[in-house]
């Protein structure tokens, strides 16, 4: 078990390093920092002045080296202006190499600074992380258990009308995605052209103060999309095992219906339904970007957006970070978990 | 002129019946859950004269009984009210029937193509195979309509630009926002095209149009894309499935990289305009799209290689072919390939080769894992193992045993990939990325109609209505599918 863990770890390591190279490659390709100079600088500047610009900001040493800068394992770089001050990486205004540590980079805690927000990374993305944590607790609050019913009640007779209704409704959730789903939503909940007027067609007031008005849609249309898939899974490990032998043993013997799904069935067939819920989380990911810009509530999946859309390089790595830790952990954490639920399982 | 009303003078009494019809009809459900709560009296088992046995009484009288019937006769009512607005919408003149009726009438060659379709194929499902038996399943049937409907839709309005009443992309100034139904201001006539059937968008263009044109973008890129993707991943998951080992760890470790990204993110750092600038998606569209050449070369030379001289011609010709098709989709005037001149044969349209590129580099790493797994699982079969034992090479085993022994996961992985694929390029669409503003594409409209949904929602639902009836209908189809295959 330990080696099987460290095993993932150190993959998951590799990954991370791998995928934030490719996101800072991709950021810092020439058409890119061509950009950033010229949003910096003005934008009527000429080629040569972009150059110029570029090589005094420390944006012309090569990719690698500033990847390893950016990682903390390079020294980062500092440069001696005509008129004696000095400008670095990790150098403060005014303050000269020796005064200042030689490394700053993610691995000295360092995340670097947002040029969209004008504030540290850490403070961007902790803000972002605390929003959307409320957003995905109230989606998971309403999609689990939601899911689960329906997956059971479908699942426990397959083929009757109860089931083919239900299987039918949730392959509907799942053909809605979330620009859909909320763009529904919104006309008929918050429009003035349907006018029932029900909810709030914008979260950015749920970022103060979280109220059924404000929160209902956000919330529906994320767990809705999510919750067709969970409960066509937990459905299918149901019915797989309410024709099992223990079960018909169970019945044989006596035991009602009810006490059969609840006290036999239900703890054998929770086991799927677990792996696929916490390998939901990516995919709740786009969801979030998708229904944060669609709500305008200005959590994590909004700050992707704002950073990738300006070509925010530090934000843009921190929360390429971020999620790619989220979707290695969580498939870490459904491994482990259906080992230890599922006692036939064994990890080598 | 007037507006047309959602039903015209034919809804006048239409309306109400339909209304009254539905109303029985749920009344009659709710009276069919409330008959169920009550037990039934059991069959009584009789002994015919002839010494065999029966059973009497129970299921006729029972008030069940007279609820299912009640159920089916008022459901019957409500499926004849609707064929009354279809046969009222074709039969009426224009405007008698309405928005509905009038966008009936513009949908005549797709109801009868589909009509066609159907007849055919039901008539002749038992010779089809499984795609005859999608008819035997209602929830695939379904499926099967409502995307045909779009692929005829799209074909129409695409190709022989039948369908759409004005021109996608022409404002008409006083139109905008308008609601649906509203007349154009130069119109005097009561005939197609005088009014805005779904209203006016923001910037003043027809609604309706729009969202027919719309169905063309995602007719031509959705299944072209997965199929791209399933060429890649097949044929990549085959020999990582097949041989394993170290070639197995590099691409699935490389699956997993492309899969830990989220969507949204590669989307942007792969479509935006800068990063097309350097050429990097195409180049990415040259690898990529090598894939499709590859993969038919090694399946044809597999098969025939102990004759090279039906072989050789054959597999020249065919990579010939394909090649030329190939040069000619990744060389585009504008980019940093660009080397057909007067041989290439066709150009796609700026942005969408970027957005293709973006959705098959999306889709390949699930498909790989997937024919990977397929792939390990069936490869310690006897048919393998005898394959193996009569000498045969490793891509004939791949290509020639295993891949027709998991056609059927993988075709239902295909119905609901192309429907994953639409919705992948409906969110490119909504976050603005990859096709121009002004395209009609559903991702774009719902994009463009959010701005003001709450005050104008029309823009915005009905391309976000199109799009989920055509991933429904690739899911039903999909679902339909599975059950049939399982039935094997």
């Amino acid at each position: 078990m330990a080696r099987f863990i460290l095993v993932r770890i150190a993959t998951m390591l590799v990954t991370a390093l791998c995928l934030t190279f490719i996101v800072f490659w991709l950021t810092n390709i020439g058409p890119n920092l061509e950009k950033i100079a010229r949003s910096e600088a003005g934008s009527r500047i000429s080629d040569a002045e972009v150059a110029s610009w570029l090589e005094r900001n420390g944006y012309a040493e090569p990719v690698l080296l500033r990847y390893a800068q950016w990682l903390g394992v390079a020294p980062g770089w500092t440069r001696q202006e005509a008129d004696g001050t000095w400008r670095g990486r990790c150098l403060g205004p005014g303050e000269t190499p020796e005064e200042a540590p030689a490394f700053c980079g993610v691995l000295q805690g360092d995340w670097g600074f947002s040029r969209v927000f004008r504030r540290d990374v850490s403070e961007v993305i902790l803000r972002g992380l605390a929003l959307t944590g409320a957003l995905m607790g109230w989606v998971m609050l309403v999609m689990v258990p939601g899911a689960l019913l329906v997956g059971i009640v479908a699942g426990m007779r397959e083929g009757s009308r109860t089931d083919r209704v239900l299987s039918t409704g949730a392959i509907l959730t799942t053909a809605t995605p979330e620009y859909v789903s909320g763009v529904v939503f919104i006309a008929v909940f918050s429009s003035s052209a349907v006018g029932l007027r029900w909810f709030n067609g914008s979260a950015t007031s749920a970022m103060d103060a979280i109220t059924f008005q404000n929160f209902t849609l956000p919330v529906m249309t994320i767990a809705l999309y999510g919750m067709g898939y969970i409960a066509r899974m937990t459905r299918a490990s149901m019915a797989e095992v309410m024709t099992s032998q223990y079960i018909r043993t169970a019945r044989l013997k006596g035991v009602s219906f009810g006490a059969v799904v609840l006290r036999h069935a239900l703890r054998n067939a929770l086991i799927a339904p677990f792996t696929v819920i916490m390998l939901q989380f990516p995919w709740l990911l786009t969801g979030v970007v998708i229904v944060e810009t669609l709500f305008n509530y200005k959590g994590f999946g909004w700050t992707l957006v704002e950073a990738a859309g300006n070509n925010d390089i530090d934000l843009l790595l921190a929360v390429s970070v971020v999620s790619v830790i989220v979707v290695l952990l969580t498939q870490l954490i459904s491994d482990i978990g259906y080992a230890l639920l599922n006692p036939r399982i064994r990890l080598s | 002129m007037e507006p047309l009303t959602w039903t015209g003078p034919l809804g006048d009494w239409l309306d109400p019946l339909l209304l009254a019809a539905a109303g029985l009809f749920g009344l009659s459900l709710v009276l069919r859950l409330l008959a169920g709560l009550v037990p039934a009296p059991a069959p009584e088992a009789v002994v015919h004269p002839d010494g065999t046995l029966g059973l009497r009484g129970g299921s006729r009288t029972t008030p069940q009984a007279w609820a299912l019937l009640a159920s089916r006769a008022t459901g019957a009512l409500v499926l004849a009210t609707l064929a009354a607005y279809l046969v009222g919408g074709l039969l009426l003149p224009y405007g008698e029937a309405g928005i509905v009726g009038a966008m009936i009438r513009r949908f005549l060659p797709v109801w009868v193509a589909l009509g066609a379709t159907l007849a055919l194929s039901f008539a002749f499902r038992r010779r089809l195979g499984l795609y005859g038996r999608i008819f035997d399943s209602p929830v695939g049937t379904t499926g099967f309509v409502l995307v045909m409907f779009w692929v005829y839709t799209a074909i129409f309005a695409g190709v022989f630009g039948w369908i759409a009443t004005h021109d996608p992309l022409a404002a008409v100034s006083g139109m905008k926002n308008r609601p649906p139904g509203e007349p154009l201001p130069a119109a005097t006539d009561w005939m197609a095209g005088a009014h805005y059937l779904l209203g006016g968008d923001n910037l003043a263009r027809d609604v309706f149009s729009r969202m027919v044109m719309g169905s063309w973008t995602v007719v031509q890129i959705a299944p072209l894309a997965t199929l791209f993707a399933f060429m890649v991943g097949i044929t990549l998951g085959l020999p990582a499935g097949y041989r394993g080992g170290w070639l197995d760890t590099a691409l699935s470790f490389l699956a997993n990289l492309i899969l830990a990204f989220p969507v949204i993110l590669l989307f942007y750092l792969l479509v935006t305009p800068e990063v097309v600038r350097t050429g990097l998606p195409t180049w990415m569209a040259a690898a990529m799209f090598l894939a499709p050449i590859l993969f038919v070369a090694v399946l044809l030379w597999s098969r025939f290689r102990t004759d090279p001289a039906r072989a050789v011609p054959l597999i020249a010709a065919v990579v010939a072919a394909m090649g030329w098709v190939y040069l000619s989709f990744i060389s585009q005037p504008g980019t940093p390939l660009d080397f057909m001149g007067r041989l290439d044969l066709f150009d796609v349209p700026p942005g969408v080769l970027v957005v293709f590129v973006a959705v098959v580099f999306v889709n390949a790493p699930t498909v790989f894992r997937i024919v990977r797994g397929l792939t390990m699982d069936i490869k310690s079969r006897d048919y393998v193992a005898a394959a193996q034992t009569r000498g045969e090479g490793p891509w004939y085993i791949m290509l020639w045993e295993i891949l027709p022994n998991v056609r059927g996961p993988l075709i239902v992985d295909f119905c609901l990939r192309i429907g994953y694929t639409t919705i992948l390029l409906g969110a490119l669409g909504f976050f603005g990325l990859g096709l121009p503003p002004d395209s009609p594409d559903w991702g774009s409209t719902i994009n463009a109609g959010r701005q003001l949904l709450s005050i104008f929602p029309h823009p915005a639902v009905v391309p976000a209505v199109a799009l989920l009836t055509l991933v429904l209908g690739l899911n039903l189809l999909a679902d339909g599918l599975r059950e049939e295959s399982l039935r094997d």
